[in-house]
């Protein structure tokens, strides 16, 4: 049997001041570790939740955003009569959208920030069901309307409902708030197609990206050999979920990397915390050590004692980085959408994965910083420690 | 029978044959024990004497399997311990020493209970006849009722009780005591004495000690002098030191 784990936690607990430092720099580390994460969690979160499985997104082939497509109304009027095409009240449930970026103050700083303004189709509610007015009215087609996400009206000065706004050599009127489930949208402004491509002066009969609400995900299929069988198109079509992913990656990664030196740099700090206090818990310890591997306790039990005690103390101190944390969840922060250039609005995203994970950081660092005291600690010699003050 | 001169029958418990530790210090070699010789038969109390760095810890560590000789070999009841492993040392060291030590070692963090408890955690005792164990042990060297105490809530007396009832728990082969008074005041110094001499003749334990004090020596069957790295029995010593004088 091995050596009784009371031994562990009542030395700790004799010794608190020692581990008190391996606990707050474990602590530390996994804090950070989780919340960056979390950033970057939130923000893939909130841009593949944009997407619906019953959605297609048709772009010109080849380009990478809609912000370098564009699909002509003819194009547009062919994709419509396609097999897996949704339909209601007898006609295609399909948006095609226009997309401009204008600059609106932060209520937060006063300075500017990108805005992505969408010009959709009157259908566009029907085309992305998760998206609810909660205020006002849509937009009435022909009207220089405007309904902003959530998120718009709650981070932007002069956006809110009944406000007029300049933008694009345009007056335009708020007329409706709407929610989008937490995804990309909240942070958009939406008013109709037709006016948006008039006052900035674009051709009428281009469009930017198609929606398309299919009868069901496993019409993508039908759609897309379609799209792909007919010569007068050249456009990619993809899952709108899919579209939405690609777009978070670059930013997604780009946290992640960050913080994932942030997170190995203060790890490596928090291993030698850890280190320093087993080091001494083994010193301060020889005598103890030598008298349970004098009554019989093999290398092997020291060695797992030592470590089991790690453990604790990198587990209570990825547990305290864990839950100082936890307030984040949900907090509201905003970051530049590299692939559109505006400004996107999106929460930390704390989750029991996260979490998980933050606490397996913890112990492996646990591990490393137990290890080698553990180590030290069985290879004493046993007779000259017996007798060690 | 204790002999020292090699002559020991192959009845006997522990046989030690030609036994040498060489310590190596600032590279000079320092020849502790020379070709030391002892026999003891079971249910016998030896006392080791001799000089500060005569030795008689280093014997008691080489017959404990704590440490290794240089040369010689130990059998302790049937079994050559010299060349085991280490780590099937670690085993007979739990199955065979009982460890008595001047300093007590306890756990500090474990109660008299745990602290005794500890050597019976090697076997395949369960919980409630480990308990039992204990209890009984506890019992033996009058604990009974400081059974949930800390070694800082005991005195140095009761501390060594402890540690006494540790060694004892799992009925090892034999005792090693190493000056198990030595950090004692008179009085609980006999009070552990005592305690030995009960175990040693009411439960029939063989016990080899080593100790300072003459007093404490001479309540052992027999008291061996380590001079010059050898064992020599005190009446010989005796002989040998008058005969210098003439």
């Amino acid at each position: 049997m091995a050596i009784p784990v009371v031994y562990n936690l009542r030395s700790v607990k004799e010794r608190w001041t020692s581990a008190v430092v391996a606990v707050l720099g474990i602590a530390g580390t996994v804090g950070v570790f989780i919340a960056m994460l979390s950033l970057a969690f939130g923000f893939k979160a909130t841009l593949v939740s944009s997407g619906s499985s019953d959605n297609a997104m048709v772009r010109r082939a080849g380009s990478t955003s809609e912000m370098d497509s564009s699909i002509s109304l003819d194009q547009i009027k062919i994709m419509e009569d396609f097999p897996g095409v949704a339909h209601a009240n007898g006609s295609p449930l399909v948006t095609p959208e226009v997309v401009v970026i204008a600059p609106f103050p932060l209520r937060s700083t006063g300075t500017d920030a990108n805005v992505q303004v969408r010009g959709v189709s009157p259908r566009a509610l029907e085309v992305r069901s998760k998206v609810k007015m909660i205020a006002g009215r849509f937009y009435q087609p022909g009207l220089a309307e405007l309904v902003v996400g959530r998120n718009v009206d709650k981070t932007y000065a002069g956006l809110s409902m009944g406000d007029s706004v300049k933008f694009g050599g345009g007056t335009w009127q708020v007329v409706g708030v709407f929610d989008a489930g937490g995804s990309a949208f909240d942070s958009e402004v939406w008013c109709d197609a037709h006016v948006l491509n008039q006052i900035y002066h674009r051709p009428e009969n281009i469009y930017q990206s198609l929606t398309v609400h299919l009868d069901s995900p496993s019409s993508l299929r039908q759609f897309k050999d379609a799209a792909t069988a007919d010569p007068r198109l050249t456009v990619d079509v993809s899952p709108e979920i899919e579209y939405y992913a690609k777009q978070s990656r670059t930013l997604t990664k780009l946290i992640v990397v960050l913080g994932g030196i942030v997170a190995v740099v203060m790890g490596i700090g928090a291993v030698f915390g850890a280190l320093n206090t087993m080091y001494s818990a083994v010193a301060e310890r020889s005598r103890e050590i030598a008298t349970l591997r004098a009554l019989g306790f093999g290398a092997g039990s020291v060695v797992f004692s030592f470590m089991i005690e790690a453990l604790l103390i990198s587990l209570v101190g990825g547990l305290l980085g864990a839950v100082a944390v936890l307030p984040l969840n949900g907090l509201t922060t905003g970051a530049m959408n590299w692939q559109t250039f505006s400004h996107l609005a999106f929460a930390f995203r704390i989750t029991p994965f996260l979490l998980g994970l933050g606490l397996l950081f913890a112990l492996v660092m646990g591990i490393l910083g137990g290890f080698f005291p553990a180590l030290r600690a069985a290879r004493r010699p046993v007779a000259p420690a017996l007798r060690a003050m | 029978m204790v002999r020292v001169d090699g002559s020991g029958s192959s009845n006997s418990l522990i046989s030690a044959r030609g036994l040498s530790k060489t310590y190596s210090r600032g590279g000079e070699q320092i020849q502790v024990l020379q070709a030391l010789n002892l026999d003891v038969d079971a249910g016998e109390f030896i006392a080791f004497m001799g000089p500060s760095g005569s030795g008689k810890t280093t014997l008691l560590n080489l017959l404990g399997g704590l440490d290794v000789p240089s040369a010689g070999s130990i059998t302790v009841a049937g079994d050559e311990i010299t060349h085991m492993s280490r780590s099937r040392l670690t085993q007979w060291r739990a199955r065979h020493v009982g460890f008595v030590f001047q300093m007590y070692n306890l756990i500090p963090v474990l109660t008299a209970f745990q602290n005794v408890e500890l050597p019976l955690l090697l076997t395949s005792l369960s919980k409630a006849q480990r308990r039992q164990h204990v209890e009984t042990a506890l019992g033996v060297v009058g604990l009974s009722d400081r059974i949930h105490h800390y070694p800082r809530q005991l005195s140095g007396g009761q501390e060594q009780r402890v540690t006494i009832a540790r060694a004892i728990v799992s009925d090892p082969t034999f005792l090693l005591c190493d000056e198990p008074t030595g950090d004692l005041d008179r009085k609980s110094a006999d009070e552990i004495m005592e305690l030995i001499l009960r175990l040693v003749k009411e439960y029939k334990k063989t016990v080899l000690m080593v100790t300072h004090d003459p007093v404490v020596a001479a309540r052992a069957d027999v008291t061996l002098h380590l001079e010059k790295g050898v064992l020599v029995e005190a009446d010989r010593l005796q002989t040998v030191s008058s005969g210098g004088a003439r």
